[in-house]
């Protein structure tokens, strides 16, 4: 089974819900005025570092080599965890790794868990998982609460209420609040520090109550079996340590091979999510430990797609991404369209080549999402580990239009291109041909000349895409290719 | 000095202008410029529509066309960087596809000698003062091929610096991509158009009366969306700005 969470089933493609998202002037509002001022922190935060250029590189060589042994070390980690402790399962979906989480909860007796913020659950669907077996999640960090509130979906990877303005924040918190748990108090403003009172307020009662947390990692360390979870509002360090037992379901591809290797990315991630220094909470913790903290620690590994990624060469540095969410705030298509229209938890430029992957191109906006980039390369630029996110687009591009063979479930397939693509393919092929044959284009050329008085301002069909917005370039009266042959005649 | 000019389809069909203000200009500093009639597309859009096969003959076209040079010139930013980036990936996947060495070689002869028009004006031929005459307010809209992927950096800027009569206006939010993308543009038409109201936006702001630029193809596109807007500001390819002088001014 594939990891696509019920969610996002049925999501319609790219290009449509961008184009409703363009439309909404409070959306695009929003969204501009936070991107803008994190990227901004971001540069400056990053500037400051005069080695940024080796610690980038350094990340992305630490992860490329864990990800080339990543059987080694996972096995390694398991051992750590185990000897310290923990109990590690392995989930090769999100099906699996759902089945797990909730029978761990139902074996603890209850019928609530406390969450901090990770894209791992959110990725397998894992709280409308314990939803159907009777289970409450609640989410814990302030934006991911917001969302939950909302019965919303998340649009960012960091902020995943990057959407929401404080005016509509005040009204989700009153409106909501309440059948939650404890209610907004009343006369609540759309001030930021009452709003994250009454937040306070309402999950203090959660984590002294809860007897189950359920969590993401930031990293784990193959050699101590350490795991780190790095935040900013200190729910999270709540979560990992009041609760009985803690669950924690991390991506395998998490793993790092040393403590020393930490010592890269708790500089990098901070700058290039928050634009922090350092962030305020960095929990690690180690198995279990008598008398301190959770009795009881799982990890669940989840694969879900991510060693089929593995096999492909140019597609694995997807993997290397440390959900930092730069290339987010940076992107100008993530900007203008919003985070719901990438129909997937994982938004923006990293998205657009995670999803693909891991949940194939099968479905429409899976197939679109190689292409909601104008290949601008500002994601390129800012990642801490440094992926080269348009090479993987263009790479997932070739995918759509030709299939050809990529790993699925660990079997070599053959895939179909995508639909929708056959025109365009006869286009392609027409061009190569033209191109290819001066004589052809230089015909065309002359065609399209002598017929320039006569050529529509705009255009019908697919082509009104351009002219609808834009004037059409006029044609002129004759190309370079005619000017020189006159000009300069016999010369080459 | 003799160098073979890489025109570009786009500029070859729509923006003939450009190829013949390279011509102009480079044959005033003194270069003999050629220009070998077997050159065609660089394959740009069909390698990032995902057409990689279909680019193919075209890497071959041009290490032959230009097989006789030692340097080839181009007024784009983005087709340099398609022949200096995507030509080595082309030569590698058909390599690693069983189908030999030989794309990979005309990878390797076509990157080195291909340079976009600022680098050959600054890095080889070591000149910023063009003796160009351009008396109007530009700003200048850095391309996100000559920007991010050729690393172009002041390059332009330093040349556009020493036009007599220019006055060069700040950009904001200039690193902001102008939304073409080349097929992007039509099949993410809203988002491509918003981005390029955007652009719009900030250049009309600068209260100059053109917007210059690296790459034809970006500046079809800022320009159409300008004029759509019933806006006065013109696209000029930074090469006609380089290319007037007072004797033969832009017209
Ligand atoms: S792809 Fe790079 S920039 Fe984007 S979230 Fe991942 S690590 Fe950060």
């Amino acid at each position: 089974m594939s990891g696509t969470s019920g969610t996002y089933l049925g999501m319609p493609a790219f290009p449509a819900a961008a184009r409703d998202a363009v439309r909404n002037e409070t959306l695009r509002g929003n969204l501009r005025h936070a991107t803008h001022t994190i990227r901004d922190k971001r540069a400056k935060a990053v500037a400051e570092l005069d080695d940024w250029a080796r610690l980038r590189a350094a990340g992305r060589d630490v992860k490329e080599r864990t990800l080339r042994h990543l059987d080694h070390y996972l096995v390694q980690l398991e051992e750590s965890v185990t000897a310290a402790g923990g109990t590690v399962h392995w989930a090769a979906d999100a099906g699996e790794a759902n089945r797990i989480v909730t029978g761990l909860v139902k074996r603890t007796g209850r019928s609530e868990v406390v969450k901090v913020k990770s894209m791992a659950t959110q990725e397998i669907g894992l709280n409308e998982a314990l939803e159907a077996e009777g289970i409450r999640a609640y989410e814990t960090d302030l934006a991911e609460l917001i969302v939950q509130l909302g019965d919303d979906r998340p649009s960012h990877i960091l902020v995943p209420a990057i959407h929401r303005n404080r005016g509509e924040i005040r009204d989700i918190f009153r409106a909501e609040m309440g059948s939650w748990g404890r209610a907004a108090p009343a006369g609540l403003s759309d001030d930021p520090a009452e709003l994250a009172e009454a937040a306070r307020v309402h999950l203090r009662e959660k984590f002294l109550r809860a007897e189950v947390g359920i969590s993401g990692a930031n990293f784990m360390v193959a050699e101590t079996g350490t795991l780190v979870v790095v935040e900013s509002e200190g729910n999270g360090r709540m979560c990992l340590t009041l609760p009985e037992t803690l669950i924690s379901v991390v991506g395998i591809e998490k793993v790092v091979p040393t403590w020393r290797d930490l010592e890269v990315f708790l500089q990098t991630l901070p700058r290039s999510s928050t634009a922090e220094r350092m962030n305020p909470y960095t929990s690690m913790w180690t198995g279990t430990t008598d008398s301190d903290g959770p009795r009881a620690f799982h990890l669940v590994l989840l694969d879900n797609g991510r060693t089929d990624t593995l096999a492909d060469e140019v597609g694995r540095q997807a993997l290397r991404c440390i959900r930092c969410s730069a290339c987010l705030n940076v992107c100008p298509v993530y900007e203008r369209a919003g985070g719901h229209a990438y129909g997937s938890v994982y938004p923006g430029p990293i998205g657009a080549i995670l999803s693909p992957q891991l949940r194939g191109i099968a479905s429409e906006v899976d197939a679109s999402l190689p292409y909601a980039s104008s290949l601008c390369g500002a994601c390129y630029d800012v990642c801490p580990v440094a992926i080269d996110i348009p090479e993987v687009l263009v790479h997932l591009r070739e995918r759509v239009v030709e299939g050809g063979e990529v790993t699925r479930n660990g079997e070599r397939v053959t895939i179909k291109p995508a639909k929708g693509h056959r025109g365009e393919r006869a286009v392609m092929r027409a061009a190569r041909w033209a191109l290819d044959h001066p004589g052809a284009l230089r015909a065309g050329q002359r065609l399209a000349s002598r017929t320039r008085r006569i050529h529509p301002k705009r255009l019908p069909g697919p082509g009104r895409a351009w002219s609808d917005t834009r004037a059409l370039p006029e044609v002129p009266a004759e190309s370079f290719r005619h000017w020189w042959q006159r000009t300069r005649g016999g010369a080459r | 000095m003799r160098v073979a000019l890489f025109v570009t389809c786009v500029n070859d069909t729509l923006s003939p202008r450009t190829g013949q203000a390279v011509v102009r200009l480079l044959e005033r500093l003194g270069v003999e410029v050629e220009f070998p009639q077997a050159q065609s597309c660089c394959g740009q859009p069909q390698f990032n529509t995902g057409y990689r096969h279909e680019t193919e003959p075209l890497v071959r076209r041009f290490d032959a066309a230009f097989a006789d040079y030692e340097y080839v010139v181009t007024p784009s930013g983005s087709c340099a960087a398609m022949v200096r980036d995507n030509y080595p990936r082309i030569g590698a996947k058909a390599a690693a596809e069983g189908r030999g060495q030989a794309l990979a070689e005309a990878a390797g002869r076509a990157v080195p000698k291909t340079y976009e028009l600022t680098e050959f004006l600054v890095d080889v031929l070591g000149v910023t003062d063009v003796g160009a005459w351009f008396p109007y307010a530009v700003t200048y809209h850095p391309t996100c091929h000559g920007l991010r992927l050729l690393g172009l950096g002041e390059r332009p800027r330093r040349l556009l610096e020493r036009v007599k009569g220019l006055e060069l206006r700040e950009l904001p939010g200039a690193q902001e991509c102008c939304g073409f993308g080349g097929t992007f543009a039509v099949k993410n038409a809203a988002v491509s158009a918003a981005m390029g109201a955007d652009k719009a936006h900030a250049i009309e702001s600068t209260g100059a009366g053109a917007v210059c630029a690296v790459d034809s193809s970006c500046l079809l596109h800022i320009g159409g969306t300008l004029a759509r807007r019933g806006s006065s500001v013109r696209p000029v390819h930074i090469a006609e700005i380089l290319a007037a002088t007072e004797e033969e001014p832009y017209a």
